[in-house]
């Protein structure tokens, strides 16, 4: 056992830190992100994006027929790390090339593929996903949005909810009910459209946490070509699991303070002494060094060529609730005073304070606890599936609320 | 990236895992359990001997395999799965690298082939009653040729053949190798609440010993061991914990209730989706503990920590998750739910609760960021 890149991996990594050093600066105390407003971020972000694609490092594993460097799962790891080490202009491309893309290439035609998949891997279009509804969030295919035929083209009429991106994006990928008389997974069709034309409406939802990073999106009578169809007519949820497929290969990373952070705040604030404070400090550093060795185990499958195991699925089960319960435990350490979220006032610009907002979104986002650990039921252990009372049931006959 | 074991190491894995489910399955550990009398399973044991698997980490010149402590940890958590009732863990995790962390070449040269050989058995008396032994509050003395005082509670120390102890010696601690097949050592078992792992209450009274490493070194030198151990404790812990997820994965799928199979429904379900994380918690760390302990890693101290702390939660939570999985039939004395209940309990707090190694995570982690 050894923590160290194996030869190719180490010249490939040299490489890239090479590549980056010359186009980026190292990170700083504080990301780009928070020291220019959104449209200058936007700027370079996409100029970043045009930079990696120019010399292959956008999409590492994708084949090079198509813009990507025809490299291994491992060496976008390596890449992932180094840029991660560098003020990158990274994220506004993370869910279309991530999950969009990948779904327009299986399913899309060799049109799509010739017009979109350049331009979003040179940043020149940025893609969202259009699946979540108010009455569809863990059950998506219970989803409303309707499209209808008439002549070559669909008119589209619905709701979608929780779209990242939807505000500065040119093209979504959107999942809609074409026929509402079959039980509710076979009557799905996937579209791709353009989020500029008339009658789509992008509008912020103000979040539990005050901060407005999603959208909600309203179709009014919106027009798709037939020939913008991503797969069969009612093969929709086919269609939508490959892109959330690709969804969990994209997800990750540690969201926030961890234990180390909240080590030095207790050093600060003289809570060291604490002896439950103590215990718990040992079970985040536990939990925390669980969840980064279990990526080095994922990494040591790639690195060898082989398949990680389902271990990677206990991610976002432990990071959520572990910055919840860490964030939690830094507002009470300082009793009536923890309540304040004044950054000059709060140690760490009130990170904690500010974290613990953001918690309860996390362990919903991306697949909630609950949906997490059925998912580990049902496909790690093999367990059955839930009881599905609406499985047969055609749609419009389903109770929904 | 490498943060795996080897193919050999997996080999090694399952062979032993082939070999352990032919030779000791739960009949073999109920022997233990049913018979008062019965310290541990003879016959077992021989075939471990036999094996060869005593001799895994120690250099071929005493006469063992030469192999690493990391198929010691593959092998212990073979030995978790099926309950092994055998003085396993103590010869190996404890009185052989006691052994060999503190033994004079003398002492090596002498005792390690016979641990292979399987003529000595060893332990680790630490314990003399509540509360975890310091170099303050220990009471058994050392003289300097001769133990006396009282350990208790020893695992497996009516099993061994030889012990290593933890005494005071002057104002300090020192560590001393005992016979205790010679003058001065009476044992006694004792009942506990895991009867398929042997213990003993050891009354030293001038019994001839000789120090292990230097005078006044034992409180440190026991640290060292203890961090050995305490990654060996746990991927045995580990084996302990997948078996009992297994158990009660396998039985909530054929377990029928209100027409369905249990496991079915989300209660069950997302319990022991948590199990599945706990015990994957528990493996990234205790492969964490087994590349610090293999390599004498300056992480070690943290790293064993770590390890321990997650594999005494996770093989508790599945242990009693298991039984409750099971229902009225988990907690019949056929059913073989209790055993890991019980032999959770024992690997939690051998060695040190996890309280102790929460504080001593925490102390390291202080001392770390103060330096």
């Amino acid at each position: 056992m050894d923590f160290n890149d194996t030869k190719e991996e180490a010249e490939f990594r040299a490489e890239a830190r090479a590549f980056l050093g010359k186009h980026l600066d190292p990170k700083g105390d504080k990301p780009l992100r928070q020291r220019v407003d959104g449209s200058e971020f936007m700027r370079r972000a996409k100029e970043w994006q045009k930079t990696k694609a120019e010399n292959g490092y956008a999409q590492i594993t994708w084949p090079k027929e198509i813009g990507g460097r025809g490299g291994t799962p491992m060496q976008q790891v390596i890449w992932n790390q180094e840029e991660g080490k560098f003020d990158a202009p990274t994220g506004p491309f993370t869910i279309g090339l991530g999950m969009c893309i990948p779904t327009v290439i299986a399913f899309g035609s060799d049109e799509h593929k010739k017009r979109y998949v350049g331009k979003a891997l040179k940043g020149e279009e940025i893609w969202c996903q259009l699946f979540s509804e108010p009455s569809a969030g863990s059950d998506v295919a219970g989803l409303k949005t309707r499209a209808v035929k008439d002549g070559d083209e669909w008119v589209i009429n619905g709701q979608k909810v929780w779209t990242s991106g939807a505000h500065y994006s040119d093209y979504g990928i959107l999942l809609t009910r074409t026929d509402p008389s079959v039980p509710k997974h076979k009557g799905l069709t996937m579209f791709i459209v353009d989020m500029k034309q008339a009658g789509v409406e992008v509008r912020p939802i103000h979040q539990a946490s005050g901060g407005r990073e999603f959208n909600e999106v309203y179709f009014t009578d919106v027009r798709i070509k037939d020939s913008d169809r991503l797969g069969d007519v009612g093969q929709g949820w086919k269609v939508a699991i490959v892109t959330l497929m690709n969804e969990r290969l994209a997800v990750g990373g540690s969201p926030g303070p961890d234990w180390a952070e909240i080590m030095a705040y207790a050093k600060e604030a003289g809570t060291m002494s604490d002896q439950a404070f103590r215990e718990k400090l040992a079970d985040w550093y536990v939990a925390a060094q669980g969840y980064k060795l279990t990526k080095f185990r994922t990494q040591t499958a790639l690195s060898r060529g082989q398949t990680p195991g389902p271990e990677n699925s206990i991610g976002k089960i432990i990071t959520a609730n572990h910055l919840q319960d860490i964030c939690n435990s830094a507002i009470e350490m300082q009793d009536h005073y923890g309540i304040l979220t004044d950054s000059d006032r709060m140690p760490a610009d009130a990170i904690f304070q500010q974290s613990f907002m953001w918690a309860p979104g996390l362990r919903i986002a991306g697949g909630t606890d609950e949906i997490l650990k059925n998912i580990i039921a049902e496909r790690v252990l093999g367990l059955p599936q839930d009881v599905r009372v609406d499985k047969d049931l055609p749609f419009d006959q389903m109770k929904s609320g | 990236m490498n943060f795996d074991f080897s193919e050999d190491q997996k080999f090694l894995g399952n062979e032993a895992r082939k070999f352990l489910e032919s030779e000791c399955p739960m009949t073999a550990v109920r022997l233990v359990l049913n018979d008062d009398d019965v310290s541990h399973n003879a016959d077992v044991w021989k075939k471990v001997v036999e094996m060869g698997w005593l001799g895994t980490a120690i250099p071929e010149e005493h006469g063992g395999l030469g192999l690493g402590l990391l198929e010691v940890c593959v092998l212990a958590e073979e030995m978790g799965r099926v309950l092994a009732p055998v003085p396993w863990a103590s010869t190996v995790y404890f009185f052989t690298e006691a052994l060999k962390i503190a033994g004079s070449s003398e002492q090596q040269a002498d005792v390690l082939p016979r641990i292979v050989s399987g003529d000595v058995v060893g332990c680790y008396a630490a314990s003399e009653g509540p509360g975890n032994p310091t170099a303050a509050n220990l009471k058994t003395t050392f003289d300097g040729s001769t133990l006396s005082g009282t350990k208790v509670p020893v695992t497996d120390g009516d099993v061994a053949t030889h012990a290593v102890v933890l005494a005071k010696e002057g104002s300090g601690a020192s560590l001393v190798l005992v016979d205790l097949t010679g003058e001065g050592v009476t044992r006694k078992t004792l009942q506990t609440l895991d009867p398929t792992r042997s213990h003993a209450e050891i009354v030293f009274d001038k019994a001839p010993a000789t120090r292990l490493g230097n005078a006044g070194d034992g409180e440190m030198l026991n640290d060292q061991i203890l961090d050995h151990a305490a990654v060996l404790l746990a991927f045995e812990q580990l084996g302990g914990a997948s078996r009992a997820l297994e158990m009660a994965t396998d039985y909530a799928k054929e377990r029928y209730a209100f027409g369905r199979p249990i496991g079915g429904n989300q209660a069950i379900k997302h319990k022991l989706a948590e199990m599945y994380v706990k015990n994957e918690v528990a493996r990234s760390n205790c492969f964490y503990g087994a590349w610090a302990v293999s390599t004498g890693a300056a992480e070690l101290p943290e790293a064993a920590a770590a390890a321990r702390i997650a594999a005494c939660e996770a093989f508790w939570f599945a242990s009693k998750e298991n039984i409750q999985t099971h229902g009225g039939m988990g907690f019949t004395w056929e059913v073989d739910c209790h055993l890991f209940y019980r032999r959770a309990k024992l690997l939690a707090v051998q060695a040190g609760a996890p309280k102790v190694w929460k504080e001593k995570l925490v102390r390291t982690l202080e001392n770390k960021n103060a330096a």
